[in-house]
């Protein structure tokens, strides 16, 4: 039994997942969102290379490159509003971010 | 089953449980530690993917990097995981539900319409008589030559990273005692030093009266 593009893919699709069930639990704790959105990234670029590999398409890879760079770039800004956010609040919740309310 | 197989099946399993652990650890450092185990077993499984400049640079730049950024992070900020992990549990149905029927779907339509394997598309380039160069060198010139206006706009993106990271998190103290450049370079040379026109010696009072009235007193 070879490796097949399905399994790639399928795997990219249960991180994915994962993922979103990780959002779902964790619906209050601003650190863990993070990391989840970084986790579904992974799950992306995964799906990226597989097709790049199997379709023999390099532009896969570029565009996973430049994923990368976005992602580094968000998590930097996002991790800078958190501590400004633990700063102002002294906590990381997000049913506390309710400022905004209008 | 080769190698290939089983090192993917290996990889995959650990990638999935390291994920698992992500989202439901207690210690937020642990969730870090299980992040960084993921995304080395990604990084493998690109390798298997004969992606090796993509698998290096994951490892160093986002294990090196961003993950450390993350754990300084965590480490830095006190959390009290506790009240965060409060109703934990409550969501876990819903979410389970959705997480399994993304996976079913996902898989049934993948596993169904990608039964692409390594040998056929292989044949496929051998035929094509393709030069096999190293994948870093591919990367670059594709890079370079028909995405030069993509990266520089991802080195503008990181760039404004850079800066909104910086600006959002300066905290510049208020009571410090700091020169105004402003009005150091606005001054004139009138206003740092006057010039008074004195006399070079000054007229002498005459002590000898006063002397002269002491010694008639004594």
């Amino acid at each position: 039994m070879t490796l097949t593009l399905g399994h790639f893919l399928s795997l990219g699709a249960m991180l994915f997942a994962l993922s979103v069930v990780g959002i779902f639990l964790n619906r209050r704790n601003l650190i863990v969102l993070l990391m989840a959105i970084e986790l579904m990234l992974l799950a992306v670029n995964t799906n990226f290379v597989a097709f790049s590999y199997y379709l023999h398409d390099m532009h896969g890879q570029i565009f996973v490159f430049f994923i990368l760079t976005v992602a580094a770039a968000e998590s930097a800004i996002g991790l800078a509003i958190l501590v400004l956010l633990f700063r102002n609040k002294s906590s990381i919740n997000v049913d506390e971010l309710n400022s905004l309310k209008g | 089953m080769s190698v290939t197989t089983g090192l993917f099946y290996l990889f995959s399993t650990i990638l999935l449980v390291a994920a698992f652990r992500v989202i439901t650890a207690r210690n937020p450092v642990h969730a870090v530690l299980f992040l960084v185990l993921a995304f080395v077993q990604a990084s493998m499984l690109w390798m298997l993917l004969k992606a090796e400049f993509l698998s290096i640079a994951l490892v160093l730049v986002y294990v090196g990097a961003v993950m450390v950024l993350f754990l300084f992070v965590v480490m830095m900020i006190d959390v009290n995981m506790e009240g965060l992990r409060e109703g934990f549990w409550n969501h876990f149905p819903l979410a389970a539900l959705v997480g399994v029927v993304i996976v079913l779907e996902m898989s049934a339509v993948l596993m169904g319409g990608f039964r692409i394997s390594e040998d056929l598309s292989g044949k496929a380039i051998n035929a094509a008589g393709a030069v096999q160069t190293s994948n870093t060198k591919e990367i670059g010139l594709l890079m370079y030559r028909h995405y030069l206006y993509p990266l520089e706009v991802a080195t503008a993106i990181l760039l404004v990273g850079m800066i909104a990271a910086i600006a959002l998190t300066l905290r510049a103290r208020k009571n410090t005692k700091y020169v105004q450049p402003g009005s150091q370079v606005k001054v004139k040379s009138q206003d740092r030093m006057t010039v008074l026109k004195m006399a070079a010696t000054k007229p002498a009072v005459e002590p000898v009266a006063a002397a002269a009235n002491g010694e008639t007193k004594a």
